[in-house]
């Protein structure tokens, strides 16, 4: 089963090719047919690889797989090969199975649009780019799907190009990210020209045995790799792109948020974690980064009103966890965020898409409200997810890797008590925002402008909002805390790829006690929002009739000013510059060097020497054509006076000469 | 051929005989050259072919060999096929043109 690994990049990237070469010829049927099986088809595969792979695991928890040799240049030969370990499987199972779920979705909220067959095409070489990030044996290889994943979001985002808001929100996107890819395309070079290879794990046993720990090198090498995670995954100071990527489709906004783009940062991170351990500024960097963003987005996503801009806040916020865990060393936890939160995640949008479509492509959770009744399967899955995401204790997923996260962030060699503050009031913000949400657009009177849409939603819809809520629920049972059975099969699982987490303040007292905050925070934050937002609505009023308060409200809801700031500190003397420096020096050398000695050129030369050539040929060809003309008179007494004279000369030659 | 006038032709310089040929030749290149007539200027051409004919004569005696005369029979049959085919076209271009004015008829179509 296991070498059956290189179907599952390969199915997607088909289905793209077939969709993207013959969609427009394809009725909708067989599109939605082509889309999702390019896709459930890996997610089958993967399944039973990984069922393969607990069961009877390769030498060393490794699967290598080697397709060919990319390029062959002295001394540089990356291959297109694909390692399997723990991580991968984890990764690889988190974006086959979501993705398949996103667009069986996908068929039927899609349906109707122009751009059906485009739609998917771009959803599955997003996905294809995906598993090659995750399943690339090399970095150049896993650059090559980290672009791919580019390069789909600002397709996918600027789906509706007919409107240029949405085309510039997918540039913005592109650009942004792009300023990450630079840095991390600089990290690539560093390595290859310090340590001779790009192969991930020969280039990491080079890493540990040439770097010592906290080398300017390993450093340099760490917070440039860092640069592009921080990019890709929309964590500070890159964050801004991620809430305008929201102009596209809600599936596309669940796949960016769930199983692709915005994870592939805290894959790297995880990927490269021997580089980045030695290099414990970087790591406190990531760490501060993580509990930095996982505030700004927390405070941004409690002022927003657009529904999918709170989830969209709420996914930075939610990453910046992960990049918390990283930080402190604490890898399995990271990934484990990771899965639950693409499970809630994408439940999340998945059910919002629903109230969205029912309402009329209403967006606005002030107007909406008292939607349980109508839209009980939407209702009851965001309710989930909300609850998942706002860790809910023991029956939730989200529950169990946040709480993992703050204990480790407390516990952990690179973990400190602030850090565990931050994540700590991070957790009071997602219940209090999320559960914002909840009150505002399932309880209370309805707002909304149109009565909703109740139709039922078909299956294609029930289903995955079903599955991905089960999952939500059920997804971290298999990884406990200790008061509650200790279970570990997640990183026991991950410990195969990612060293565990060094515990240094080991203590049961301070276990419990902070288990019991984090319960006290979920809980204490989703009261505080029931009361807030829904038993006195009017104190939150009152609030924001003073001027200071609601002056810091609209800076939470322009994300605290990122978007000006850039505007102001890049976008605009750029602008400026280019504009005012449109007739300068060079313009000018270029005007007078070129088009104004070209024209003097091209006057003077009117008649040289290669002109005289050419009209002295014309000239030529023209004599010689009358000269002949003449000969072919019809005169027969010039012929014969012609044949004559020849003679004459002819005899006189034979005389003379 | 007999021996007396054998002697008689030996008697007269070979130069003669060529020059003979050689201004009768001259005639003919400028009556083709001069006339308009068709007829004349075949009836030319046979003026030039008789000069060559008196040429090859003249050469043959000289060197006592036969081979000028033959030639001779060559020429002077050679002048009655040009003479059959040049009147054949001369009746016909009498016929079509009216004329037998030779630049009359130069323009050459298909």
């Amino acid at each position: 089963m296991l070498s059956l690994l290189w179907l599952i990049p390969t199915l997607p990237l088909a289905g793209f090719l077939v969709l993207a070469l013959s969609g427009r010829y394809l009725g909708h049927r067989s599109i939605a047919v082509i889309g999702t099986s390019s896709v459930a088809l890996p997610a089958l595969i993967a399944i039973l690889i990984g069922i393969d792979f607990i069961a009877a695991p390769p030498p060393g928890f490794v699967f290598r797989q080697e397709a060919w040799t990319w390029i062959a240049v002295a001394g540089f030969s990356p291959g297109i090969g694909f390692y399997l370990d723990a991580l991968s499987l984890v990764m690889v199972l988190v974006v086959t199975v979501i993705s398949f779920l996103i667009h069986l979705y996908s068929t039927e909220f899609m349906i109707g649009d122009d751009g059906y067959a485009r739609f998917f095409a771009y959803m599955n070489l997003f996905v294809g780019s995906m598993c090659i990030l995750v399943l690339a044996d090399n970095l150049l290889f896993l650059y090559l799907g980290w672009e791919g994943v580019g390069l789909c979001s600002y397709l996918l985002i600027g789906f509706w190009y007919r409107d240029p808001a949405n085309g510039r929100a997918a540039r913005k996107a592109f650009i942004v990210t792009r300023i990450g890819d630079t840095a991390m395309a600089l990290g690539l070079f560093l390595l290859f020209t310090h340590l001779g290879t790009l192969d991930i794990q020969p280039l990491m046993q080079r890493v540990m045995q040439q770097w010592p720990e906290g080398s300017e090198l390993a450093i340099l090498a760490a917070a440039l790799l860092l640069g592009g995670a921080v990019g890709k995954s929309a964590q500070f100071p890159l964050q801004v792109w991620l809430p305008d990527a929201m102009a596209g489709p809600t599936p596309v906004s669940a796949l960016m948020h769930a199983a692709t783009m915005v994870t592939a940062g805290v894959y790297l991170i995880a990927r490269t974690h021997v580089l980045f351990s030695l290099a414990p500024p970087v790591q406190l960097a990531v760490a501060v980064i993580g509990a930095l963003t996982l505030l700004l987005a927390g405070f941004s996503a409690l002022a927003q009103k657009d529904i999918k801009r709170v989830l969209a806040y709420s996914t930075i916020s939610q990453i910046g966890y992960m990049f918390l865990a990283l930080g402190v060393g604490a890898w399995s936890a990271a990934i484990f965020h990771l899965m639950t939160h693409a499970f809630f995640k994408a439940l999340l949008f998945l059910s919002a898409g629903v109230v969205i479509m029912s309402l009329h492509e209403e967006h606005d959770i002030f107007r909406m409200g008292g939607l349980r009744k109508k839209l009980p399967v939407a209702f009851w899955t965001f309710l989930i997810g909300s609850a998942s995401l706002a860790a809910l204790p023991l029956v939730t997923a989200g529950f169990y890797s946040k709480d993992l996260i703050l204990w480790q962030a407390w516990s952990s060699a690179g973990g400190n008590p602030w850090l565990w503050a931050a994540g700590w009031g991070g957790a009071i913000l997602t219940g209090l925002y999320i559960f914002r949400v909840v009150f505002l657009v399932f309880f209370g009177e309805a707002r909304a402008a149109t009565p909703p849409d109740t139709r039922r939603p078909g299956l294609r819809i029930t289903i995955p909002l079903i599955v991905l809520a089960a999952l939500s629920l059920v997804g971290g049972w298999i990884e406990t805390p200790p008061f509650l059975g200790n279970l570990t099969l997640f990183s026991d699982f991950v410990q195969h790829a990612l060293p565990p987490a060094r515990v240094v303040h080991d203590g049961k007292n301070d276990e419990t006690i902070l288990e019991l905050l984090a319960i006290a925070a979920s809980l204490g934050s989703i009261a505080l929002a029931y009361l807030l937002f829904l038993r006195y609505p009017a104190f939150l009023h009152g609030l924001m009739l003073i001027p200071a308060l609601a002056r810091i409200r609209k800076f939470w809801h322009f994300g605290w000013g990122f978007d000006w700031f850039y505007e102001f500190l890049f976008v605009w003397p750029y602008l400026w510059l280019a504009y005012a420096d449109r007739h300068d020096v060079i313009d000018n050398i270029y005007k007078m060097a070129i088009s104004f000695t070209l024209r003097w050129l091209q006057k003077v030369d009117r008649h040289d020497v290669i002109d005289y050539i050419y009209s002295g040929l014309a000239e030529l060809c023209l004599f010689l054509y009358r000269a002949l003309s003449a000969t072919q008179s019809g005169q027969v007494r010039r012929y014969a006076a012609a044949i004559a004279a020849g003679s004459i000369g002819i005899i006189f030659i034979g005389i003379f000469a | 051929m007999t021996m007396r006038t054998a002697e008689a032709i030996a008697a007269i310089p070979m130069h003669h005989g060529l020059m003979l040929a050689a201004i009768l030749f001259a005639l003919g290149v400028i009556g083709v050259l001069v006339r308009r007539n068709l007829i004349f200027i075949l009836m030319s051409i046979e003026i030039m072919l008789n000069a060559a004919g008196l040429a090859f004569v003249v050469a043959g005696a000289r060197w006592e060999q036969a081979d000028g005369q033959v030639m001779l029979i060559f020429i002077l049959a050679v002048a009655a096929v040009e003479v059959s085919v040049g009147l054949a076209l001369l009746l016909l271009l009498h016929r079509r043109f009216q004329t037998l004015d030779a630049d009359a008829v130069s323009k050459m179509r298909g």
